[in-house]
């Protein structure tokens, strides 16, 4: 059941992607391949938009490299919450790790099991491919506005999923807050690659957190 | 069209790899209480960074949009709660902020 948000939500984040590669003269299967193969929304709209500025496929590639490094995070961010779970399954998880179905995950309380995580991910990997397809084929119909609207639901997915946690404890608030803040500054001092913004606000911000909060909001769920 | 097969391939690899490390590596090891807690954090800071990155990277044109929607998505999950509900309303309050 906790995959069904995300399958709403990703849908049409889904649909704008195959849209946007429509527009940039990606074909079909290649389209498909991205969402198959790649399966990472940040990155599949960013290849886009660098495949459109004429970017080199290499460079394309290290800053996928770098965009995906918060996953190494959230990657070992999961692992310590993991039931007892054979090894060969653990590249099929990994596979999975995208940050909605890592934010549905991380807020579920108690040990994370192998099936809980194979139907939330499969879930989101289902609408995620049915979504780039329906995108691609159909999305050229709907009204511009609307195409441009369907984007802004991954914001407010990720909106949907932080509140309710903020609401539970300040704590959390504080370190959604102190990281947006962090990510702004370095936005604005802009000496970073880009894709190194978001990794090192991530990183500043839960490490003061350690040195400044006492109690701690993830605790019950250990 | 261009193939991008190999840029497609290259992706997958460079996306794979740091998801599935930690999971091998950490997965069995006892871990320091505090780099615990600081991987207990990474949520909230991942998504507070998410979220306001998505506002100001949204393309031009879009930044009205984007700023309302996820200013409803996060009114709409703060008094009524449910992720589908937010969601849809931040996409018809961005599509009513686009047609205006």
């Amino acid at each position: 059941m906790a995959g069904i948000p995300i399958v709403i939500g990703y849908f049409p984040v889904a649909m704008a992607f195959g849209l946007l590669a429509r527009t940039v003269n990606v074909s079909l299967q290649d389209t498909f391949f991205f969402s198959l193969l790649v399966f990472a929304g940040a990155s599949q709209f960013m290849a886009i938009d660098l495949i459109k500025a004429g970017i080199a496929p290499l460079d394309i590639i290290l800053a996928t490299f770098l965009l995906n490094l918060r996953h190494l995070m959230m990657s070992a961010s999961l692992a310590v919450r993991l039931e007892e779970i054979k090894k060969r399954w653990l590249p099929f998880i990994a596979f999975g790790i995208t940050d909605e179905s890592f934010s549905v995950a991380s807020m579920k309380k108690g040990a994370l099991s192998f099936p809980f995580l194979m139907t939330l991910q499969g879930i989101a990997y289902l609408a995620w491919l049915s979504g780039t397809v329906t995108g691609y084929l159909i999305g050229s119909v709907l009204p511009v506005t609307l195409q441009n609207s369907l984007g802004v639901g991954l914001y407010a997915m990720f909106m949907a999923i932080l509140m309710p946690e903020i609401k539970k404890s300040l704590n959390v608030l504080l370190l959604s807050v102190f990281s947006g803040a962090v990510y702004i500054s370095l936005d604005f001092i802009n000496v970073l690659p880009s894709g190194w913004n978001l990794i090192i606000a991530i990183i500043v911000a839960s490490g003061i957190g350690v040195m400044v909060l006492k109690d701690d909001p993830g605790e019950e769920r250990i | 069209m261009n193939s991008y097969l190999t840029l497609i391939l290259g992706m997958t690899l460079v996306t794979f790899l740091p998801r599935l490390l930690p999971l091998i590596t950490l997965s069995e090891r006892p871990i320091h209480p505090l780099f615990r807690r600081f991987l207990l954090y990474i949520p909230y800071t991942a998504l507070g960074a998410l979220i306001v990155r998505g506002v100001m990277q949204a393309s031009s044109g879009m930044e009205a949009a984007t700023f309302i929607g996820v200013g409803v998505a996060a009114a709409c999950s703060w008094y009524q709660g449910g992720l589908i509900l937010s969601v849809f309303a931040s996409i018809i309050a961005a599509y009513i902020t686009l047609s205006m």
